[in-house]
């Protein structure tokens, strides 16, 4: 799939409607994603931009009282159909939390847990890819004399960075992140901003943030939700700076959210 | 003024009192604690001075020569224990597993409820269905199937004949009954673990088990342990439900199927009967019970304690 | 690089699904044969003369365990009147004075420790302070022995539910120039009072049950408990215990298995009351 400019699209997301129970959050959301950008989720807190991002890689589905209908199509395939590998979506589209998830085992057991559970290598061959996904979460020169050490023990800004480096081992296509800097100090969401930069190279990036200067920063296109509905997407400049919707020239001015 | 006679006890004053008063009341259980073991060791002197360490080692027991050991009851103890945890906490880890990650609530919500209720009902009932359902079933059904479906007979500890009593039946029951108590604190341990660790894993397209096996048991692996500790401690002096189907008799034990005994066992059966050194044996026996639930209750005391200290940091 | 096989993954996952499935769906069967057994047969048992005769010595047909219930209860009202005031006693000493001290700690620890010693154990230690001395079994001694269960069993609930009741109420009964005990009385413990009540009911619950250390001290008799303090008196848990391994009669035991069902009722009703009351608790705070 290419859009009118000639950019291939990852992933087209058609009609998505998001249920909580009887409770609606998302209406007719209409998206397409560009390979190798990055995509910027911004809107005030309940908007439903963490809900949007959740349904990429079916994660909403531990909960059974949620249900999207509707199509996310990814590299022509509809993920919602019920016959998509659930476990190889989610080697494909890696998933950031908003708190640094490390696992309770050593910070190479981390790395390793994602790229153990979906290939067969022998020792060698997982230190190498090991060291492979820490360097490419600028993060291996922090902890190469810690490998063995727990994960917790690592700070805010190098735990995300342990969750990236552990996301990207599985070699996915996509990386999702949920606010991935809310919880972690200035320095290291810096270095998590830069990571995002180089990060773009090899992945799709769609992030969700509150933090409007990030998504200026990092994104190229930029998606505004409002009240579960996508009011303006385009290229992120411009909707900075002179967006076509009143709400979202309310929103990025500062105006509420 | 009458408002000026009410003060005459100064609230300096009555706070002492209530202070001490209070302060009394919490040091008895420190008391209690080491009065079990003062009393207890007072009226198993004799008995410690007639037999000394042998009692502990000594498989004799002969109310006619007088002469007591405690093998088969400790070893008793051990087996029916170690048969009872070995199923309870496996069992228990597969039901609080699937009654937190995997049950839809009508079904986890009601049967987490009856499994706590269970809990309460008294160690004299499993006693009860033991010696009136279960052995029965045991001798028509699983001990023929374990010795001759499964020719279990022909290794050690499976052989002999039975008769529905003794140390797997004991076992069974007493891992039917600590198996609320573990799974309550399994389900607690499960309950811990921060749901955005579990959808991490689930994201990293771990399936359901990969994320209990990998990432709760992991993280809950200490309180998991606390939990084995506990039923450990429930099982190795429950009467009740031991005594009516293990058989009540005083031999080493050679095989599971085979009728024996317990230290608490032995007291209950013997001691209305019991006089002079018999009585002091049996008063022995208490102490080594005492003693080890001590140390069980000890080291699951540490082991909280550090968990506790653990969860705190993190 | 080579992938893992997604079916064998799916393989074990679904297995042990399955297996859970099992193992639940056996551990609510043999709960379930359990309750249906004391259900089916304790009924049988019931009738007017089993609620309000006395128990009969054995090979006389008819009799009741109407003595052996009123037993029981007097057992435990003497249980509570002796454990529950220095339980709470004590439990407000380790929530209002002793937090982190060093002997609050010993004495947290050693109650800790006591919940998990083995009942019968308790019967024996009193048992040698009591009986043996006096030379004589009683239901006195019997409260004694549940109450030396029920003690740090008490003291343990009466210190978390306090521990409960925010700092801020303690400073503001204190500011108005209310002396420490008369503050804690009549408003800490009075904020905490549901729970306190359902550490206690949790706790007569739990003792209610108890046959061995009975056995050592209260034992049992045919006789309705009005010897309370110097002879053995009935009581239900260990009639049952008579009636199941001693005797060789079945009307004795369809008997015993009336009276498990009723001590077994008894236990529900309290464990049911309880969580009622703590959830209306949860409820309104």
């Amino acid at each position: 799939m290419v859009n009118e400019n000639g950019e291939k699209i990852k992933i087209s997301v058609q009609n998505l409607n998001f249920f909580y129970g009887n409770h609606q959050a998302l209406f007719d959301n209409n998206l397409d994603i560009l390979e190798n950008r990055v995509t910027a989720v911004i809107g005030p807190s309940g908007c439903g931009k963490s809900t949007h991002l959740r349904a990429f890689n079916r994660i909403f589905e531990l909960y059974p009282e949620q249900r999207a209908k509707g199509k996310i199509i990814l590299d022509d395939e509809n993920i919602l159909d019920r016959s998509i590998d659930i476990l190889e979506l989610r080697r494909k589209v890696g998933m950031i939390f908003q708190k640094p998830t490390p696992f309770p085992m050593s910070v190479f057991d981390n790395v390793a847990y994602g790229l153990k559970l979906h290939f067969k290598l022998n020792k060698s061959q997982t230190a190498e890819r090991v060291e492979k996904a820490l360097r490419g979460a600028s993060l291996w020169d922090e902890v190469k004399d810690k490998l063995k050490k727990s994960g917790m023990a690592l700070s805010g800004g190098q735990q995300q960075r342990l969750c990236i480096a552990r996301a990207i081992a599985a070699e996915p296509e996509v990386l999702l992140m949920d606010e991935p800097t809310s919880a972690i100090d200035p320095v290291g969401t810096l270095k998590v901003e830069n990571l995002i930069e180089e990060l773009k190279e090899k992945f799709t990036i769609v992030i969700v943030t509150h933090n409007m200067q990030q998504a200026a920063r990092i994104s190229e296109h930029t998606a505004f939700f409002y009240e579960g509905h996508i009011i303006e997407y385009d290229l992120t400049k411009k909707i900075f700076t002179s967006p076509s919707n009143q709400k979202t020239e309310d929103y990025v001015t500062g105006r509420f959210g | 003024m009458s408002y000026c006679n009410k003060k005459l006890i100064q609230p300096e004053y009555s706070d002492r009192i209530f202070k001490v008063l209070t302060g009394a009341a919490a040091i008895l259980a420190a008391l209690l604690m080491l009065g079990f073991f003062v009393q207890l060791f007072w009226y198993a002197l004799p008995s410690i001075k007639t037999f000394g360490w042998r009692f502990l080692i000594s498989s004799e027991w002969d109310p006619v020569k007088q002469v007591y050991g405690a093998l088969p009851s400790i070893l008793g103890t051990l087996i029916t224990t170690g048969i009872a945890v070995l199923i309870a906490v496996p069992v228990s880890f597969i039901v609080s597993m699937f009654l937190v990650e995997s049950a839809p609530a009508w079904f986890s919500v009601p049967v987490s409820y009856a499994l706590d209720l269970l809990a309460a009902i008294p160690s004299i009932i499993y006693g009860m269905w033991g010696l009136f359902v279960f052995v029965p079933f045991m001798q028509s059904t699983v001990q023929p199937f374990l010795a001759n479906t499964l020719h279990l007979k022909s290794i050690p500890f499976f052989g002999g004949n039975y008769n529905g009593f003794g140390f797997l039946t004991s076992g069974i029951i007493l891992a039917l009954m600590i198996l609320p108590f573990v799974s309550a604190v399994m389900r607690d341990v499960f309950k811990m673990v921060p749901s955005v660790l579990k959808e991490s894993a689930f994201g990293a397209g771990a399936t359901s088990w990969e994320v209990t096996y990998d990432i709760t048991m992991k993280y809950g692996a200490r309180g998991l342990l606390g939990a084995v500790f506990l039923g450990l401690g429930r099982a190795v002096g429950e009467t009740m439900a031991v005594l009516f189907v293990i058989g009540n008799i005083q031999t080493m034990p050679k095989s599971f199927f085979q009728a024996g005994t317990t230290i608490a066992a032995t007291l209950a059966n013997n001691f209305a009967e019991a006089e002079g050194i018999f009585k002091s044996s049996l008063f022995e026996l208490g102490l080594i019970l005492l003693v080890m639930s001590f140390l069980i209750q000890v080291l699951a005391q540490l082991w909280l304690k550090r968990i506790s200290r653990q969860m705190g940091e993190s | 690089m080579r992938r893992r096989g997604l079916v064998l993954r799916k393989t074990i996952d679904i297995s042990m699904k399955l297996l859970s499935i099992l193992f639940v769906t056996v551990a609510v069967a043999v709960m379930l044969w359990i309750l249906y057994t004391v259900c089916s047969k304790g009924i049988e048992a019931f009738s007017w003369s089993f609620f309000v005769e006395p128990t009969k010595p054995y090979g006389i047909p008819d009799g009741g365990i109407a003595n052996a219930l009123l037993g029981t209860v007097i057992i435990t009202i003497g249980a509570v009147i002796i454990g529950v005031p220095p339980g709470l006693l004590g439990g407000i000493y380790l929530s209002e004075f002793a937090r982190n001290s060093k002997l609050g700690n010993i004495i947290r620890f050693s109650a800790n420790v006591m919940m998990g010693i083995p009942s019968i154990i308790c019967g024996l230690f009193v048992y040698a302070m009591l009986v043996y001395s006096t030379k004589h079994f009683s239901g006195f001694a019997g409260s004694v022995a549940l109450s030396v269960i029920m003690f740090p069993v008490i003291l343990r609930t009466t210190e978390d539910m306090l521990c409960m009741v925010p700092d801020a109420l303690r400073e503001s009964a204190l500011a108005i120039g209310m002396p420490r005990w008369r503050a804690t009385f009549s408003i800490v413990c009075k904020a905490a009072s549901s729970g306190l009540v359902t550490g206690v009911l949790l706790a007569i619950a739990r003792v209610s049950g108890e046959t061995a250390p009975l056995l050592f001290t209260a034992l049992w008799s045919d006789d309705w408990p009005f010897t309370f303090f110097t002879q053995p008196t009935a009581n239900l848990t260990v009639t049952i215990n008579e009636y199941a391994t001693n005797s060789p009669f079945n009307v004795m035991h369809t008997r015993a298995w009336g009276a498990a069902l009723v001590i077994t009722f008894i236990i529900l009703i309290l464990n049911i009351s309880c969580r009622i009351i703590f959830k209306n608790k949860e409820h309104a705070s």
